[in-house]
């Protein structure tokens, strides 16, 4: 049904619409509209047999849903941002136990300097903790990937964060066609665990593990990534037969055919970037953008096959590698080993910062002049850091940086 | 005030311990019945006189023929979990699952939450931990669900330090007492007086339907309180005295004394409340001072070198002569 929506309302209708039997709770900006729409369906007694835990941390949201996940119900929570630190260790256990836990990831930058919006510090921190990663581009998507992620984390027995961008997506208000309870039943099956908690069965779980099958473990662990590889596109070509409409899949290009330049990232930005690259090739440029949906596991293969004949992939990310720089494009990289081409990182939209369309036209045509190096800060503002950085120089206590910067921005020491 | 626990008693001599064979069949032990559950069985690598395995052992087996063996047991890492599970072994013949150390309350939470969901409410849970678990690093997720009044028996066997790790302070360490990281060096040895937590208390304060302490020392006790917690539903917790000989310097056959002379010396007062008011406590039967029970362990020997630091023995009676008034421990 189409309707005109909040992101957070869509998925959480759609969520709905999966039949989770157990949902943990804990508020945190941009997420809370999610487990808010939740609680009232499931008070109101829309979701039954489904249980509403407010729990008192994040670290408790996981853990109870690796209790219920373990006890063989249908689980799910979503957090961002600090929130999934605090859940961490939580986090491990839930996809080293191999609990198909789905976790919506309102994704917001992470602190210090404490910071609400939307950038992908948070769940690229945790691109190596077991979980399968996917990211929304539109709140359609956001909300299908839901219906998607339950039956691939169900069907290798791994936990899956659906990302979508704090606010940009969350927040906004836009076109969804919602699916019905009828066509979800029809695509995705009840819950039949693997392992779980049953007095008629006693099995224990989550014994000691020595050097003698640890390797293995964590080998079969990546094992399970591997067979979603394969999976995801299946269960996308599916979801587009049931649903008639794209949503999901490993990577999703465009106009990249006959590019010499192409553009990677991940997200809402697709969007904008689309739109720019529309404009360019009005004026002939020869310019496209992948789109990745599955960053873990990461579509190795399928980049290679997307990527292979450009010559220059700049890779658009919303999230640093402190000391290195890109985290995305350590990955791209990764595919494209052995292919000569340049390759450009761009830090770009952290903590909430608009990437417009005027900044990407500059990049894309400084990138294609050569004027872009290996790593560039879109939008950076130099003359704020060189003052921060005079100040350190010349006082020792020169106090805290980020709160010098706020001034001299307020005080128009810098604009 | 409740039906006691036991209306008989029968003490052995020298070590007290409540005689058993004399009773007729029905007030026998469940430790004592040959169908008895063996939730945590035999061959398990506990050190010898382990008073966290033979707490484990009473009190899910008796919660077993409570629930008449539906039930589900959560684990927090430590001593427990390392010594009953090294894979391919366990020692447990219930459903049992292991996540991380400081989440058991919430991951039993979260069974509860699924049995619920999934009708199956007659399968009952419980979550256990050491103190380390239990009132420091767990502590969070242990408030929350008894704030929810979530549908759990939480247990926490109490060593009074980190065994697992090589005995180190915790937040149940007593006063005085030396460990790794309250070392019975310097003007004042071992660990400070002032600090430390009461979590029974705290539970109490909770409000929720039941709480219970108990040791290893009174099986008939311990069974009783387990029985008892399984009758409430919402959050439940029973804080059992388990005396660690590895920790606590103490011999290994000690285990059942040094319980039973932590409670007949008031240090650990015995006693059960529900929703918020204390409902029974159990009478210390022949008193005894603090120091016959601190003589015991290693972790005190610096109190009793020469000179003697009677000082600090009288600053450890007065906690239990506080103890004594305050919950009525002395007929």
């Amino acid at each position: 049904m189409l309707r005109q929506m909040e992101g957070s309302q869509a998925v959480a209708e759609t969520v709905a619409c999966c039949r989770p039997e157990v949902i943990g709770a804990y508020p945190i900006s941009p997420q809370t509209h999610i487990v808010e729409t939740l609680s009232a369906l499931t008070k109101s007694g829309r979701l039954a047999p489904c249980e509403f835990v407010n729990v008192e941390s994040e670290f408790a949201a996981m853990s109870v849903a690796i209790g219920a996940s373990a006890a063989g119900a249908r689980t799910y929570t979503a957090t961002a941002s600090q929130g999934l630190l605090y859940m961490v260790e939580a986090l491990y256990n839930a996809s080293g136990l191999g609990l198909p836990i789905v976790m919506t990831v309102a994704n917001r930058a992470i602190g210090a300097p404490i910071n609400i919006w939307n950038d992908h510090s948070d769940a690229m921190s945790q691109r190596d903790s077991g979980w399968i990663q996917l990211y929304a581009e539109t709140n359609q998507e956001a909300a299908d990937l839901h219906i998607q992620a339950f039956k691939i984390a169900e069907e290798v027995s791994l936990p899956v964060m659906v990302c979508m961008d704090g606010f940009i997506l969350t927040h906004a208000y836009e076109r969804v066609d919602l699916p019905s309870q009828e066509q979800v039943d029809a695509f995705l099956p009840p819950y039949v665990p693997r392992q779980m908690l049953d007095p008629a069965e006693p099995v224990s779980i989550g014994a000691m593990v020595g050097p003698e099958a640890f390797t293995e473990v964590r080998y079969l662990a990546h094992a399970r990534q591997m067979q979603a590889l394969k999976l995801i596109p299946q269960v996308a070509a599916d979801f587009k037969r049931a649903f008639r409409r794209e949503s999901g899949g490993l990577i999703r290009p465009y106009r990249t055919e006959d590019a010499e330049t192409i553009i990677v990232a991940l997200g809402s930005v697709l969007g904008t970037i689309k739109d720019v690259i529309d404009e360019q090739r009005e004026s002939g440029v020869k310019i496209g953008v992948l789109g990745i949906t599955s960053f873990r596991p990461f579509p190795l293969d399928a980049m290679r096959q997307a990527l292979g004949h450009a010559r220059r992939v700049v890779v658009l990310e919303k999230a640093l590698a402190v000391g290195i720089g890109g985290i995305v494009s350590a990955n791209v990289r990764m595919a494209l080993s052995g292919i000569h081409l340049d390759g450009h990182t761009v830090v770009a939209g952290l903590g909430g910062r608009p990437i417009t369309k005027a900044s990407l036209h500059r990049l894309f045509a400084d990138a294609i002049a050569g004027r872009v190096g290996p790593l560039t800060f879109l939008d950076l503002n130099r003359e704020l850091i060189e003052r921060e950085l005079r100040r350190a120089a010349q006082t020792r206590r020169s106090g805290p940086s980020a709160e010098n910067m706020l001034r001299d921005l307020a005080l128009g020491e810098v604009r | 005030m409740t039906v006691p626990a036991q209306q008989i008693k029968f003490y052995q001599t020298g070590s007290f311990a409540v005689g058993n064979r004399l009773l007729d069949l029905e007030d026998r032990s469940v430790q004592a019945d040959t169908d008895r559950a063996n939730a945590l069985t035999s061959g398990h690598r506990a050190c010898q006189g382990c008073g966290e395995a033979l707490g484990a052992r009473y009190a899910l087996d008796a919660a077993m023929r409570a629930t008449q063996g539906q039930m589900v047991a959560v684990n927090a890492t430590g001593c427990l979990e390392v010594f009953s599970t090294p894979y391919p072994q366990t020692s447990w013949q219930i459903p049992w699952i292991h996540s991380l150390f400081g989440n058991a309350p919430a991951v039993a939470t979260g069974v509860a939450a699924a049995l619920k969901a999934k009708g199956r409410t007659d399968v009952r849970v419980i979550g256990q931990g050491g103190d380390g678990g239990t009132v420091d690093i767990g502590f969070a997720c242990l408030s929350g669900m008894f704030e929810r009044n979530d549908d759990v028996l939480f247990i926490c066997y109490d060593n009074e330090a980190y065994m697992n790790t090589g005995v180190q302070r915790s937040g149940a360490t007593p006063p005085a007492a030396r460990t790794m990281t309250t070392q019975a060096v310097g003007p004042e040895p071992g660990n400070a007086f002032g600090q430390g937590k009461n979590v029974p208390l705290i539970a109490l304060a909770h409000e929720i339907p039941y709480v219970a302490t108990a040791t290893v020392a009174e099986l008939h006790d311990l069974e009783y309180k387990v029985r008892r917690a399984m009758e409430f539903r919402g959050a439940r917790y029973i804080h059992v005295m388990v005396p660690c000989p590895l920790g606590w310097g103490s011999a290994a056959c000690d285990t059942i004394r040094v319980a039973r002379l932590a409670k007949e010396s008031g240090l650990f007062p015995v006693f059960e409340a529900e929703d918020g008011e204390v409902t029974g406590v159990v009478k210390i039967r022949r008193q005894v001072p603090v120091e016959e029970y601190l003589r015991l362990q290693g972790r005190y020997a610096h109190l009793f070198g020469d000179p003697p630091r009677t000082d600090v023995i009288a600053r450890i009676q007065a906690m239990a002569d506080r103890n004594i008034r305050r919950f009525g421990l002395v007929e």
